[in-house]
């Protein structure tokens, strides 16, 4: 599904990413843990597109295909989906239409016709009672005036109306309450299937509870520094991350 | 000859045929006299720093309308909002189209200002309102006052609202190289009326056209007035618009006015509360692009205690166009307990574009409430991924950012098919197809 080699990216001139080799496979989910400040957002927004950011060496491929030269939107449309750790609020557009837009944007780029305003409404419907998410709040201004927990179960909502090949979470769990993270992280298993991938992002192993990866690499100063099981997870809760820091120094 | 002394010169010719008898008469010989000693505006003045009128005066414009030229419907009919049933006062090169033009006296007057001066039946309301806000000393504002002769008369008697809203245009057909025009309306909303106006000019070619339009609007106590300025003219019409309001207590007037399109456009937006608890608003959405200009000058006069104020500006400029705000707010010593509100921001969409936004406060009263702000900046490249990153392409995620920021103007749009209207001129602009309205 997804292959990065050799990764490196900069912004500023100041190297963030600096030699990042992942390879997620179709069906798996991988956890990226690591200290605050060790590249982890960096590299969930180059993945999806974000121009900020100066790729140096490397090369970032989904489905054998070199994303390189693509766009945030064509990544998009090719099955990219990043749920952003700080949504951006849109006031006067609406969860419902921003999501049409999203969808029949996606769907034009792929040569199909806009999806049935009825096939639209089931869609929104379903989704939204699988994160159950109230009605009234598909109505509000994008993100405008959501709580922290809100703005999160709506990325996944984004998530399960999208429905991509390879969805990076980046800190979902941040600002959910225990409920919100059990219905999230409910919502996130139920989109899990064979032929998509799953990328978590964070910073505690309590969503790993809930959304159980298959993998778990350990980022810090731009690099994987270790690369382990579900149990990595668990260790490093226990231990936190000096002794890492200190093996990656050596 | 230059534009100024064609003008004076021409008055005379102007007033043969008017009843000379008639009070108008000497504002329009007084207004003239103004209009001759001050001239046009130039940059020294401090209100005219970043406009500049030079450009039109050496354009030789005809000063007097030919006879009107025969126009179909169906070739103007997207100038209305035609989505909704509505009056309709329309001019064309100035003069009043009846073919076009739904008017009514059902209760309410909504009919020409030619009919009211002339009339003995609106002699009275004309005498108490006519010229009464409008400043007599602005020189454009005099100029306009000499040659009042058409224009849109609106009356609404106390407790009275008409049935529907009323639509004001002036179409120019470019049966003349270069014309000027004069319009002069008069809106008055007696003790707890109510009346909703919708205001454009249009013109149909590539002629000059520059327009020195008056309005006088007056709230009674309790009465209401929504009045939208559509301006989205072709690239060589020009407009100065002086707009005159005068509240009396708990009255509420809101303006919208948007500035989409237009060479020049000046707008002097002038509020005057003359009474308690009195609402004034003032909201506009500027997008503009080439080498368009738009020069808002606002001014509200709190003379009395209680009342409120709120100013909400957005601009988005592109290209090498050039936007001004000013904004004036005057709080007399005994206007206690003012609440006013001034809010301008704007995004620059190119390193040519520029903006000149400046608050200008003048309070005497210590128990107030005045607050503005100004912003600056550019369209919010985080806010920009995260819509591509949904696969929305980057045109139409610009798009739909500027809708945003322009949002909270049009929310207070109170006919919903002027705002589905507004946002498709909006979208037409940007070229992107929405699938949504907002």
């Amino acid at each position: 599904m997804l292959e990065i080699k050799n990764l490196h990216a900069s912004v500023d001139d100041k190297e963030i990413l600096k030699g990042i080799d992942l390879k997620v496979n179709a069906g798996e989910v991988h956890a990226i843990m690591g200290p605050n400040g060790s590249g982890k957002s960096t590299l969930a927004e180059v993945i999806a597109g974000q121009e900020e950011f100066e790729v140096g060496e490397g090369n970032i491929f989904l489905e054998g295909e070199d994303l390189e030269e693509l766009s945030p939107e064509e990544r998009a449309h090719k099955g990219v989906f990043l749920s952003f750790q700080y949504p951006v609020e849109i006031p006067g557009v609406s969860v419902t239409n921003f999501m049409k837009t999203a969808i029949n944007e996606s769907r034009k780029a792929q040569g199909l016709e806009d999806m049935p305003a009825n096939e639209m409404l089931k869609k929104i419907r379903e989704k939204s009672e699988m994160l159950e998410i109230d009605r009234k709040f598909l109505s509000r201004s994008l993100n405008e005036g959501f709580s922290g927990g809100e703005k999160k179960r709506n990325e996944i909502f984004q998530m399960a109306m999208m429905e991509p090949k390879l969805a990076i979470l980046d800190e979902t769990d941040s600002g959910l309450d225990i409920d919100a993270l059990r219905i999230v992280a409910n919502g996130v298993n139920k989109l899990r299937s064979k032929d998509n991938a799953i990328i978590v992002i964070t910073h505690y192993q309590r969503l790993l509870e809930y959304i159980v990866p298959d993998f778990v690499h350990v980022l810090y100063n731009g690099k994987i520094v270790k690369s382990g099981t579900k149990e990595l997870a668990l260790e490093l809760e226990e231990k936190g991350y000096d002794w890492l820091k200190e093996e990656a120094a050596v | 000859m230059d534009l100024k002394e064609k003008l004076v010169s021409s008055f005379m010719a102007f007033e043969d045929g008017l009843d000379l008898d008639h009070p108008v008469h000497e504002e329009r010989s007084n207004a003239i006299k103004n209009f001759e000693t001050k001239g046009f505006p130039t940059k020294k003045d401090e209100a005219w720093k970043y406009t500049s009128l030079k450009g039109l005066q050496k354009i030789d414009f005809s000063i007097f309308p030919k006879q009107e030229t025969t126009l179909e419907y169906k070739d103007v009919k997207k100038y209305f909002l035609h989505e909704i049933d509505a009056y309709k006062i329309v001019f064309v090169d100035g003069v009043y189209s009846s073919y076009l033009s739904e008017t009514t006296h059902d209760g309410v007057d909504v009919c020409l200002m030619s009919s009211a001066f002339s009339k003995p039946m609106f002699k009275q309301v004309i005498e108490v309102y006519f010229n009464k806000a409008a400043s007599k000393d602005e020189s454009l504002t005099s100029l306009n006052t000499a040659f009042s002769k058409e224009g849109a008369y609106i009356y609404i008697p106390k407790n009275k609202m008409p049935k529907k809203p009323i639509q004001i245009l002036h179409l120019a057909t470019g049966n003349e190289a270069a014309l000027m025009l004069q319009p002069r309306n008069l809106i008055v909303a007696e003790d707890n009326a109510e009346v909703q106006i919708i205001e454009r000019h249009q013109s149909l070619t590539g002629n000059e056209v520059f327009t020195n339009c008056v309005t006088e609007i007056f709230a009674g106590k309790d009465a209401i007035v929504d009045y939208y300025k559509v301006q989205n003219d072709a690239p060589t019409a020009s407009l100065v618009d002086n707009t005159y309001i005068s509240q009396k207590n708990s009255s509420v007037v809101r303006v919208h006015t948007f500035s989409l399109g237009g060479k020049l456009i000046r707008n002097n937006l002038n509020f005057y509360q003359n009474g308690e608890r009195i609402d004034s608003t003032l909201k506009g959405v500027t997008i503009l692009g080439d080498k368009q200009h738009v020069d808002h000058h606002t001014l509200v006069h709190h003379a009395q205690p209680n009342c409120e104020s709120h100013q909400d500006y957005k601009g988005i400029f592109g290209d090498s166009s050039t936007g001004v705000f000013n904004g004036k707010i005057i709080v007399d010593k005994i206007a206690q307990k003012t609440d006013a509100f001034q809010q301008n921001n704007n995004i620059l969409l190119s390193d040519k574009s520029t903006i000149n936004s400046k608050p200008q406060l003048e309070i005497f009263a210590d128990d107030v409430k005045c607050s503005h702000g100004c912003t600056i900046g550019q369209l919010d490249e985080e806010a920009m991924f995260y819509l591509r990153s949904r696969g929305i392409p980057k045109k139409e995620a610009k798009a739909l950012l500027m809708y945003a920021f322009a949002n909270n103007v049009l929310e207070s749009v109170r006919i919903p098919e002027l705002k589905v209207r507004i946002n498709k001129i909006i979208a037409d602009k940007l070229g992107v197809r929405m699938g949504f309205d907002l």
